[in-house]
């Protein structure tokens, strides 16, 4: 089947044939990144506007990057010493940019359905790179097409996602979109980050370390913020890393030989993830800032390309 | 001047009085109730055939938003929402500008509403001084000046110890204390309910058990201090079954809920809608199922809207940023006709009760009765007219309501106060207008 959406909103929304199509289409270009004149057509003529209303290193530069490989025109959008600072509310910002005629906005927000509120308001597409802990849903496309390129398959696969599930967007988008592939997912955490009723999400819940990691597929380890201290949801970064830190030894004695470790970015090393671990055998942590600039690619081009053509 | 309404039906539930009948009006007052009467010379006639006469309606909770915040609401504004609404009486809660927590902007509150107002106003003071929870308002002036409740409404006074003060302070007045029930700490950052909801969507909320905690609190300092408490937007089944237990072993608290805490979930966050962002939040399908069989069985005494206008730039942005609350004064009745009564959900006269009588003796008002000698205040319904909720026909300054475009059957079709029509369904309010433009007067 072909894609019918005009945005990319969230994970939730898509159904499995969707997310397979998105992953296809980032699969086959790929290739882009291994030519030595990196750059195809397909956008030509495009006008993609990263709209950053929070700090973001990996996820701009990495639509930057997928949007110039398509020969779209990338206008960089950051909140910082631009209107915003002269009190100029988001709503007002995105409208003035829409006026200029893009046509594709790409917007990172810090309150959950800010993309959700630029698609009922302005006329062009919109992708969500990150709407508060809502959803991330490229950062969960590009763990799933890693996923498949090391495994080979989805179902039936199982899952464990570590860390601040509560705050964590990425962690939404990789449940949907998990699900709805056939693989089963278990969070874990300490209670006061596993948010109220995530089970209902169709996830089991785990409160050990070494019990959600044994025999699972994959290892999602998330990004602990050094706020959540400060509001008393853990006592401190020596105690959360002890409990909840991977180690090579954790890994050894209950994690099985195959299993690959994954992490959104940027990573605490030493936190959650001990440096032997991050850079180690089982780390595909690179594998997935790579798979980003094609998933960003395949999804420019399935909203602003002429339908089904790749490359 | 003399008002005959004729061929309504009558339900005053403070008179145990429900079937086809008169009211003769005179002089501002109710002269008589009964069948076939005759109109005075010179009387103005009103056929109310298929109608239902009320006592008027009060609503106990609403922001006016003056002094201070009239790019919101204003006196003017709020009681011809009120009026078309089919209220003729509101409570009108502290939290404006300057607070109202000193004698000056209680008298500046009830001189606007005489100049103004084309409902009866009346002004809630503040129970701490600038609603900071930290000392108390002089809160014997406030009532002498015509306050007839205190509440911090917005924000939960913290300080246990403080609030038994206040308590055992007004008990002289007669007057209750109306409580804000939401612990700050558990519901620290909420923008919504705490449950599935919340977590897909990845936005802070509040558990059921900041609302049930204080409300907890709150019945035990009542029973400690003899006080009147009054529980402002009951939102959750556990503050429901705390005030029914409350109620049981006779203490003095009573309850409140608004029509969107009746009718809407927290699935109506989906849409990341700021208006279906409020304090305390939309709760979920158990809750609303615990609130209606309150209200019908008399846990909770009174439907109040907690009409709350902000203009639209506080409500149109981001769902986290968009300030809290919405309007509901002239959907509150009408909502409540179409989804609870018509359904067979609530009876009519219960329904009736709980807008009039019911909220009349929460605070010791003189209305919500059809005696003779009672002020006439009159709400009439038309079971049967269809329309369409359109905020921009609104008469409240400020349309940030989640019932736009809702279809609905029945509705408030004249608003009589103190003998005079303050508003006609259809005429879309010429009689507030002309009086707004001193054509005619209150």
């Amino acid at each position: 089947m072909g894609w019918t959406r005009k945005h990319l909103l969230t994970m939730q929304e898509l159904d499995a044939s969707e997310i397979v199509l998105l992953i296809d289409t980032a699969a086959s270009l790929q290739e882009i990144a291994t030519r030595e004149i990196k750059k195809v057509p397909a956008l030509r003529g495009k006008t993609i506007v990263n709209l950053f209303y929070e700090p973001s290193t990996r996820t701009r530069t990495s639509f930057e990057i997928a949007g110039k490989w398509l020969s779209a025109d990338v206008i960089n959008f950051a909140s910082s010493g631009s209107s915003t600072t002269k009190g100029e509310s988001f709503i007002d910002t995105a409208k003035n940019i829409a006026a200029m005629s893009p046509d594709v906005v790409i917007v990172r927000h810090s309150s959950a359905g800010a993309a959700a509120l630029l698609a009922r308001t302005l006329p062009c597409s919109i992708v969500n790179a990150g709407d508060g802990a809502h959803e991330h849903p490229t950062q969960a496309l590009l763990d799933l097409l890693t996923i498949r390129e090391k495994k080979a398959h989805f179902d039936g696969l199982h899952v464990a996602i570590v860390g601040d599930i509560a705050h964590s967007r990425v962690a939404r988008s990789d449940i949907h979109g998990m699900r709805k592939l056939g693989m089963t997912v278990t969070v874990a955490g300490p209670p006061t980050l596993i948010p109220a009723f995530v089970q209902e999400l169709g996830v089991k819940v785990s409160y050990r370390l070494e019990d959600a990691i044994r025999d699972v597929d994959v290892i999602m380890m998330l990004r602990l913020q050094h706020e959540r201290m400060t509001n008393g949801l853990v006592p401190s970064l020596r105690e959360y890393s002890r409990y909840w830190g991977l180690t090579l030894e954790k890994l050894a004695v209950h994690a099985r030989p195959d299993v690959l470790i994954m992490h959104p970015g940027p990573v605490n090393r030493g936190i959650e993830l001990s440096p032997e671990v991050a850079d180690g055998p089982y780390s595909v942590i690179l594998d997935q800032v790579a798979k980003g600039v094609a998933v960003r690619m395949g999804v420019l081009l399935l909203l602003a390309g002429s339908r089904g053509e790749a490359s | 001047m003399s008002l005959l309404v004729k061929n309504g039906r009558v339900i005053d539930p403070a008179n145990n009085t429900d079937g086809v009948q008169d009211v003769l009006i005179a002089q501002g007052k109710i002269e008589r109730v009964g069948k076939r009467l005759e109109a005075p010379v010179g009387a103005e006639v009103v056929d109310a055939a298929r109608k239902i006469v009320c006592p008027g309606f009060i609503d106990i909770h609403v922001h006016l938003r003056e002094p201070g915040h009239e790019y919101k609401e204003t006196v003017a504004t709020g009681t011809r929402a009120a009026a078309a609404g089919g209220f003729t009486a509101v409570a009108c809660m502290a939290n404006t500008t300057p607070v109202n927590d000193n004698r000056a902007v209680t008298d500046y509150i009830l001189a606007t509403a005489r100049a103004d107002g084309v409902v009866r106003v009346h002004p809630i003071g503040a129970v701490t001084r600038g609603l900071r929870g930290a000392e108390l308002a002089e809160l014997a002036e406030l009532a002498e000046a015509g306050c007839v409740a205190f509440s911090d409404d917005g924000t939960c006074v913290m300080d246990a110890g403080l609030y038994r003060r206040a308590m055992e302070y007004v008990l002289p007045f007669g007057v209750p204390v109306i409580s804000h029930a939401e612990d700050a700490s558990l519901g620290r950052g909420f923008t919504m309910n705490e449950g599935v909801v919340s977590t897909e969507l990845g936005l802070p909320g509040a558990p059921a058990a900041a609302e049930d905690v204080m409300v907890a609190r709150d019945i035990l300092l009542a029973e400690l201090t003899g006080a009147h408490v009054h529980i402002a937007h009951l939102s959750t089944a556990g503050a429901v079954r705390l005030v029914r237990d409350g109620k049981s072993r006779g203490v003095r608290v009573t309850a409140e809920v608004t029509p969107h805490h009746l009718l809407l979930t927290e699935d109506a966050v989906r849409t990341f809608d700021p208006n279906t962002k409020m304090a305390p939040p939309l709760r979920t399908k158990r809750d609303t199922e615990a609130l209606l069989e309150a209200l019908a069985d008399g846990t909770i005494d009174c439907v109040a809207t907690d009409h709350a206008p902000h203009a639209l730039a506080e409500k149109e942005g981001e769902f986290d940023q968009a300030a809290f609350g919405i309007v509901g004064l002239e959907t509150a009745v009408a909502l409540l006709l179409d989804r609870l009564v018509r359904p067979g959900l609530l009876p009519l006269a219960t329904l009736v009760s709980r807008l009039s009588r019911d909220p009349a003796r929460l605070l010791g008002l003189t209305g919500g009765s059809l005696a003779p000698g009672a002020p006439a205040d009159v709400t009439i319904l038309d079971p049967e007219i269809e329309w369409t909720v359109d905020p921009a026909r609104f008469r409240s300054k400020s349309r940030n309501t989640p019932f736009g475009g809702s279809r609905l059957t029945g509705g408030p079709w004249m608003t009589i106060v103190g003998g005079k029509v303050v508003h006609t369904f259809g005429q879309r309010g010429a009689a507030v207008r002309a009086a707004a433009e001193g054509e005619a007067s209150l």
